[in-house]
């Protein structure tokens, strides 16, 4: 089957969505795009069930912490094995209060895919059948990968990020 | 803690059940696995997967780090295959600063990823011959993983957490001798596999133990997200190698095999035959390197090439690049970028995020282990203990993969 193109999906979803759909980009051929976080399972379903585009094979969830916009993005990495185009959705959270729904209806690979989003991020994913921590212990209490957590101990005084440029 | 907790300790006589501990570090699981099972006699109702016990927050670190440091943490993702993790991520930031890589340097580069397929597929492959009762196949193949091993040491000085290669090519050019092992592991490899598959897969009590195991339907194995030999078993020719080739996969002549029923005995069939198609792969890229012109082994790209040694004891422009490569502080454009390689085990994708800064905003290894496993605890429903044990070692977990 041919592979399909970036433009011919960015038409399709904008005949769909309209304004739904923004920031579209396409970084390195990687067609990426944002949405609104209650029309997160439409968009999804829709990218699924499409008989045209059919991005059948969800590759990876995973989040990204932005401080000082006070940001939660859950980035959703979606593969058409069958045109052979991937696609990168993004849903940007408050960080108070990231709640989401959860893809699990959609794909079982979700599932702990969403946990370790949870785990690292405590993004909470409405409708997850089992949403606990995955990777870290039950009583840490934090979640580790955001940016307000440092790696090392803050009060060091020969590893500030200054002395490397940073 | 949840009502969704794993139960230690719950023998309730009324109902008959066993709450069983498979693991963590029990041997036959060969990792570090934690599965709470509630046993009936022999047969598993259900199960609890429990992960993490190696968890060594790769992610948080690789914030924290320039990108040549970063390299040591993808050795410890999928250790049996550590080169492939290396240049996934070499590949990676090539990607994100668009250095073009020259063909010689691909083909270097495949020559040591189909060798460490070989080396993964070698140690699953006869894990579950080990599992089964077959000790004998066990070490007379493994020993081909040693001289793999071998051929690394000689091309990068490490075994095992290779650190191989730099961005933008390969730390050294292989030597003579690189170039005789591999010969002669080519040349003694097929006899082995060909006595390996002769002792298995036609021995009755092997399909016995396999045939018909844990079989999954392409749709689950899908709706799963497996990839890889996991995936193939099931019958869906799905291989990064072919979908987005890098690396100039392009350039080589190879199969996808694929399997029907996705049982572990599939498994078993689609690992070994990717091993020939890797050895076929390593054949043509060993003639194709006679086409190139010799000496090559790095893209011209000072900014990010560690310079060698020998230059940076002894002269200063070279010292000077050494140093600020090592400590990051040469730009990398803002963006983002997703790569893919096929590893061992199945897609191992790098989403670097990067903003400018030293190290990367954010990076995230999607490890196909981790995925790969999530199935085991609900396919292992209904199943015999023992059943699961072979399950386990032909969905090829590696602890250090799952828990990143």
């Amino acid at each position: 089957m041919a592979k399909a193109t970036n433009t011919e999906l960015i038409e399709l979803l904008g005949e769909k969505f309209g304004e739904q759909l923004f920031d579209v980009t396409e970084p390195y051929g990687f067609l990426t795009f944002s949405t609104h976080k209650d029309k997160v399972i439409e968009v999804l379903s829709f990218l699924k069930d499409n008989g045209k585009i059919n991005f059948n094979f969800l590759t990876d969830i995973t989040a990204v912490h932005y401080p000082e916009k006070g940001q939660i993005a859950v980035v959703y990495h979606l593969h058409s094995m069958v045109s052979g185009i991937r696609a990168r959705l993004k849903v940007f959270l408050h960080e108070n209060d990231p709640r989401i729904a959860s893809a699990t209806v959609l794909w079982n690979g979700a599932n702990w895919m969403e946990r370790e989003t949870y785990d690292f991020f405590g993004v909470k994913f409405e409708g997850h059948p089992d949403l606990r921590r995955i990777l870290n212990m039950d009583d840490l209490g934090v979640h580790p990968m955001l940016k307000q957590y440092p790696l090392e101990d803050p009060n060091r005084v020969d590893k500030k990020d200054e002395y490397f440029g940073r | 803690m949840s009502n969704n907790q794993p139960v230690y300790t719950d023998n309730d006589p009324q109902d008959g059940l066993v709450t069983l501990n498979l693991g963590p570090t029990h041997p036959a699981t060969h990792g570090v696995f934690q599965n709470i099972l509630q046993m009936d006699g022999e047969r598993i109702v259900s199960g609890v997967s429990t992960i993490g016990y190696i968890h060594r927050a790769f992610e948080k670190i690789a914030e924290h780090r320039p990108f040549y440091q970063i390299t040591p943490l993808t050795d410890r993702l999928n250790y049996c295959s550590s080169p492939i993790n290396n240049m996934g991520w070499h590949m990676t930031v090539e990607k994100l600063l668009n250095i073009q890589i020259p063909k010689r340097v691909d083909y270097l580069r495949v020559i040591i990823m189909e060798l460490s397929r070989i080396a993964d597929h070698i140690i699953c492959n006869t894990i579950i011959a080990q599992d089964t009762g077959a000790t004998t196949t066990f070490l007379y193949l493994f020993q081909y993983r040693e001289h793999i091993y071998e051929i690394f040491e000689e091309i990068c000085g490490a075994r095992l957490t290779t650190n191989i290669g730099r961005i933008g090519g390969l730390e050294r050019d292989f030597n003579e001798v690189a170039f005789a092992k591999i010969n002669k592991f080519l040349k003694e490899f097929p006899v082995a596999l060909k006595e390996f598959e002769s002792l298995l897969n036609r021995n009755r009590i092997f399909i016995d133990r396999t045939k018909g195991v844990a079989e999954v339907t392409a749709e689950n194995a899908l709706s799963y997200s497996w990839t890889g030999p996991l995936l193939r078993a099931t019958g869906i020719d799905y291989d990064v190698r072919v979908s987005e080739p890098y690396s100039s996969y392009q350039d080589f002549d190879f199969e996808i095999p694929v399997g029907t029923t996705g049982d572990v005995f599939d498994r078993y069939l689609v690992r070994n035959e990717e091993m020939w198609q890797s050895v076929r792969i390593i054949e043509q890229a060993l003639e194709k390197l006679k086409s190139e012109p010799k000496g090559i082994f790095h893209a011209d790209v000072p900014d990010f090439y560690l310079p060698g040694k020998e230059q940076v004891y002894n002269n200063m422009e070279a010292l000077i690049y050494h140093f600020k490569i090592v400590m990051g502080e040469i730009d990398a454009p803002k963006a983002e970028v997703y790569h893919a390689v096929e590893g061992g085990n199945g897609e191992l994708g790098f989403y670097l995020i990067n903003d400018g800064g030293r190290s990367p905003y954010r990076l995230h290894f999607r490890r196909p282990s981790f995925i790969n496993y999530q199935m085991y605890a609900k396919m292992s429903e209904g199943m015999l203990l023992s059943d699961a044990i072979i399950n386990m070692s032909s969905l090829n977990i590696i602890a250090g993969e799952l828990d990143a």
